[in-house]
């Protein structure tokens, strides 16, 4: 616990002279947002995440997140320069913002695709992709890192499907060769979850020969298939065309209301309207601000987030 | 002025003629028959003079084409094809994996390895291969820098024909195998193994069930070029004395004098070779074209049988109108 209030203490320090005073106050909202929901859990998670040995989660606390001052750099760039952000179990929170803003990198943190710099991710409790030992944080295996993964369902911009393989084979690949699974059960499992997205007469179709949307909901199958606590979505209907964004979106939102933990970054201003929890303004490396969509749609206090919005909303789209 | 001008051609313009009635008739193209006839009579001319001049002498190339010696030669060109091939593909995977990897030593070795064997001529691996006895007596297996030694033999009993044979053709083949291999993996989009290690796919079954797969398209087509020119790249061996088949086919004709003929039966079972590896290529690239292709292209049987059903079962029932 002490070693990361310091740790805190040290690099707020040299965040202070970079950031504008506008910045910092919505930090501090941010840092108070999510507290007023689960006040208890997010120390909690920080003190489970300083014992480290406690990364046992309760049933209610399943796919809760935190992220307490991370930083990444490409090369020069900074991408993040230190953003924290409490996710809590079960809800959805949906990150807006302009490219290049820091949206992906920070979703990508989640799962230890992209490393951090500094700072630190928990999730339940457990720090991902580090261990405690001693007053340092060690990455761990690859093998430690791949299991935890295995907790967190990820779905790309691009899909990322494999090619070579049809739907279904798509579905129970992981949970054959990552989690061991026997093929029968995966199959039966796999084809449950292409029904729930809709595509079971599908199963047998190689990505190519299925639509975009298609596609996208095969992937999300495929990410539900290791039954993950969280499902992050890296701006999943960017590379569909209009007519065929709504078909991702609805199997979003039913999973919505599934009690997994949603974590989306996305530019349909109208869907995180509807079905976000909370909503996080994300610019330049930092979180701008967050709160309830009304809050940040409605009433920003930023007068960042006020000009980015005036720009990404449509005048006929009436809030 | 241009609004004038459509009222006019409208009056002006006579009414447009019914040509419904016509019969279309495609155009012609002469110059596309004279082409045709030119290299018809060329085929034609070449064909009969295969078959008529005697001194192609078929009759000796009948009578030598499946001679126990020389099947006996083309099975040791075969041996030293697959061995050869098979054992330069699996160190040339290696090798790309190196090339690949993000420790600057092995980059460097296989580097430097495919730099070598890529820039000496093959003739000259050969003989090096064969004279090492020259250059090193013995060969030891045992603790560098010490005196402890588990096998010690002669270079000279070690180094059989074969083996120098084996050895330069698979390390020359390993070199450019390694290349085409990393150019296959090198295809495959980086999402793919993001995606994999994301569902947490451990990293060997990332490259073999997921990156492999799909860079086989690209491998296959230059892997089958690189076997091709292997089997008649065998005749090499020649330098070593090694009875394979153009060796043994060297051998009779300067016995018999009968150079052309013999000369002919090793270019003749060389085509066959290739011809039922070509066969292989198709079936092999086919069946890793899934998922790659929309609909997999009719294989030359499913189009035959397709042909058959189609126009035989149909063209009763056009009679019958």
């Amino acid at each position: 616990m002490s070693i990361i209030a310091a740790r805190k203490e040290g690099t707020a320090g040299k965040e202070g002279t970079a950031r504008k005073e506008g910045t910092t106050t919505a930090a501090q909202a941010v840092a108070e947002g999510p507290a007023h929901d689960s006040n208890g859990a997010v120390s909690a998670g920080a003190e489970s995440a300083g014992a480290a040995s406690a990364g046992a989660a309760s049933a209610a606390t399943r796919g809760q997140v935190h992220i307490s001052n991370v930083r990444k750099s490409f090369g020069a760039t900074e991408v993040l320069k230190g953003v924290s952000l409490s996710v809590p179990p079960g809800g959805v929170t949906v990150i807006v913002g302009p490219s290049g803003s820091g949206k992906s990198t920070l979703l990508r943190t989640i799962n230890h695709l992209e490393k951090v710099d500094g700072g630190y991710i928990t999730i339940d409790g457990e720090l991902v992709g580090y261990q405690v030992r001693g007053h340092k944080l060690h990455e761990l295996r690859e093998k430690d890192i791949l299991k935890q993964r295995t907790h967190i369902g990820m779905v790309f911009q691009n899909f990322n499907l494999f090619p070579h393989l049809t739907a279904l084979e798509n579905v129970i690949e992981a949970p054959i060769v990552a989690q061991k699974r026997s093929k029968a059960e995966a199959r039966k499992r796999g084809l449950e979850l292409l029904d729930r997205v809709g595509l079971k007469d599908r199963a047998n179709a190689y990505p190519r020969q299925l639509s975009g949307g298609q596609q996208q909901r095969v992937a999300i199958a495929r990410a539900l298939a290791l039954d993950p606590k969280i499902l992050l979505f890296d701006e999943p209907t960017s590379a569909l065309d209009p007519e065929l964004v709504n078909e991702v979106l609805d199997v979003i939102r039913e999973l919505a209301k599934s009690g997994t933990t949603l974590i989306v970054v996305t530019h349909e201003m109208g869907f995180a309207r509807d079905v976000a929890d909370t909503v996080v303004f994300m610019d330049d490396g930092l979180i701008v601000e967050s709160g309830t969509p009304q809050e940040i749609f409605a009433n920003p206090r930023e007068e960042r987030t006020r000009s980015f919005f005036s720009k990404v909303i449509e005048p006929a789209f009436n809030i | 002025m241009s609004a004038i001008a459509p009222p006019a051609t409208a009056e002006t313009a006579p009414p447009t003629p019914d040509y419904s009635e016509y019969k279309l008739v495609p155009a012609k193209h002469p110059w596309r028959w004279v082409g045709t006839v030119v290299v018809a009579a060329g085929v034609a001319a070449i064909a009969w003079s295969l078959a008529t001049n005697p001194r192609w002498e078929w009759g000796v190339v009948a009578e030598w084409f499946t001679a126990q010696s020389v099947v006996k030669g083309l099975v040791e060109t075969l041996k030293l094809t697959a061995i050869s091939g098979v054992l330069g593909f699996a160190l040339g995977f290696v090798l790309a994996l190196m090339r690949l990897s993000a420790s600057p030593l092995l980059v460097s070795v296989s580097w430097t390895f495919s730099w070598i064997f890529r820039s000496t001529p093959l003739l000259v691996q050969l003989l090096l291969w064969y004279n090492l006895g020259y250059l090193y007596e013995k060969i030891s297996l045992g603790i560098p820098f010490t005196d402890v030694r588990f096998f010690e033999a002669q270079t000279t009993t070690l180094i059989s024909q074969f083996a120098a044979a084996v050895l330069g053709l698979t390390l020359n083949q390993a070199a450019y195998s390694a290349e085409i291999i990393r150019g296959g993996i090198l295809s495959v989009d980086q999402g793919q193994l993001e995606a994999a290690s994301a569902l947490g796919i451990p990293a060997w079954k990332r490259s073999t069930r997921i990156v492999l797969p799909q860079a086989m398209r690209a491998i296959l087509p230059n892997a089958f070029n690189e076997i091709i020119g292997l089997v008649k790249g065998t005749s090499i061996v020649y330098v070593l004395a090694y009875s394979e088949l153009f060796y043994t086919v060297q051998v009779i004709y300067n016995r018999t004098q009968q150079v052309l003929p013999l000369l002919l039966v090793a270019t003749l079972w060389y085509v066959v070779i290739t011809s039922v590896l070509s066969v292989f290529q198709y079936y092999i690239e086919r069946h890793f074209s899934k998922g790659a292709l929309r609909t997999l292209p009719l294989t030359p049987l499913q189009r035959a049988r397709k042909f058959f059903t189609t126009h035989v079962a149909v063209s009763p029932t056009k009679d019958n109108r």
